[in-house]
């Protein structure tokens, strides 16, 4: 399974959640599959998405939150994975897609292959831990993460494979935080 | 000398209702008056907890960042690449390690570059003082109600200590 190929199973299945993404790739493979005013799209700050994520959830209870992370990116934060299992926020679903390099700078090995970044989330303290590899096991984990309290981690293996036809997010910083604001009232 | 207790009040009054940070002795008795709330979770990084803020703020709360000195080197990526660009607030609470030079060695550096780093971001700040308390505040609650970053540089013996 590819990354886009990742997107198209899980988007579908957002509903009118808030979902923070890292920077990079996960922010236009996303923006190209659907664009949501939910959507928070980070096109810098690497590593901060787990944490925006964590704030947002703390700040909504009231709503479940969903974050689109990549392996490089939580490697760059790890401490923020013991921020979000000492919090224990119920409504914050990671989701992290795994392709093992940092693609959008050229698609350079990064420790994630040496390093099973779910048995880290399960150490830590997350409620709830899952891998995948294909589009059958995405949906159907996905699907139970939102339905049973979190926080919950869930490891997407994909294959590296971005297009670079994919459009880049056309919306300003200051309008993507309005959007988003605006999707949390 | 300001009261940690009574300082921590005003900022609640003034609608601030999420806290977060990484300690520093200068700002502890400040953060005993907020370990035992709910609205303060200890950051494991300065940067993490720029992010923390950012995502608070977003969802309706008005958040405090206790940091010493050391840690704007930690955060300076994500205030420009974050905060700045996007125009999310956040009140920093930042303590002067090395003023006047008069410090531990690994502070003399920053002690000298605080005031320039923050000039040079184009981060608004100002050092507080027992005189200037109420007058920051307000100051500060326009810049962050602008949508940016509001710096108190806090000297030592600025606040009571407890370690
Ligand atoms: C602090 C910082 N260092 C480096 C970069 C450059 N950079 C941008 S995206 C990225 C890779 C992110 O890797 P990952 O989270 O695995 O996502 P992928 O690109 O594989 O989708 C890097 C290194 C950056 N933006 N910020
Ligand atoms: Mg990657």
């Amino acid at each position: 399974m590819k990354g886009t190929e990742a997107f198209r199973v899980i988007v579908p299945l957002l509903g009118d959640r808030p979902v923070v993404h890292a920077n990079g790739y996960i922010c236009r493979e996303s923006f190209q599959v659907q664009d949501r005013e939910a959507n928070f799209y980070m096109i810098g700050s690497m590593g901060l998405a787990s944490s925006i994520g964590l704030g947002v959830a703390l700040g909504r209870p009231d709503r479940q939150v969903v974050v689109f992370d990549g392996d490089g990116n939580v490697l760059m934060a790890m401490g923020t994975l013991a921020m979000i299992a000492a919090a224990q926020p119920k409504n914050l679903v990671h989701v992290v897609f795994d392709n093992q390099v940092y693609e959008s700078t050229g698609s350079q090995r990064s420790l994630s292959g040496e390093i099973p970044l779910d048995e880290v989330a399960r150490s830590v303290g997350y409620r709830h831990t899952e891998r995948v590899a294909n589009e059958e096991e995405l949906a159907a984990a996905f699907q139970r993460m939102l339905a049973e309290p979190g926080p919950s981690f869930l490891l997407v293996k994909v294959e590296p494979g971005f297009d670079p036809a994919t459009g880049r997010v056309t919306h300003s910083p200051e309008e993507i935080r309005d959007r988003f604001m605006r999707a949390l009232k | 000398m300001l009261s940690s207790e009574r300082f921590i009040e005003r900022l609640k009054e003034e609608g601030f209702s999420f806290f977060t940070g990484v300690p520093c002795s200068l700002l502890s008795g400040l953060i005993s008056c907020l370990e035992s709330r709910p609205d303060y979770l200890p950051a494991v990084r300065e940067d993490a907890a720029v992010g923390l803020c950012a995502g608070a703020y977003m969802a309706g709360r008005l958040p405090v960042l206790l940091m010493q000195n050391s840690g704007l080197g930690y955060s300076l990526n994500a205030f420009t690449s974050l905060n700045l660009i996007y125009k999310i607030p956040v009140l920093v609470i930042m303590s002067w390690r090395g003023h006047l030079g008069k410090d531990a060695p690994e502070h003399i550096i920053m002690g000298e570059i605080n005031e320039d780093l923050l000039k040079t971001a184009d981060m608004e700040y100002a050092v507080l003082s027992d005189e200037n308390c109420e007058e920051v505040l307000a100051r500060a609650r326009t810049v962050i109600g602008e949508g940016l970053p509001f710096t108190l540089l806090v000297k030592k013996g600025q606040f009571d200590e407890r370690h």
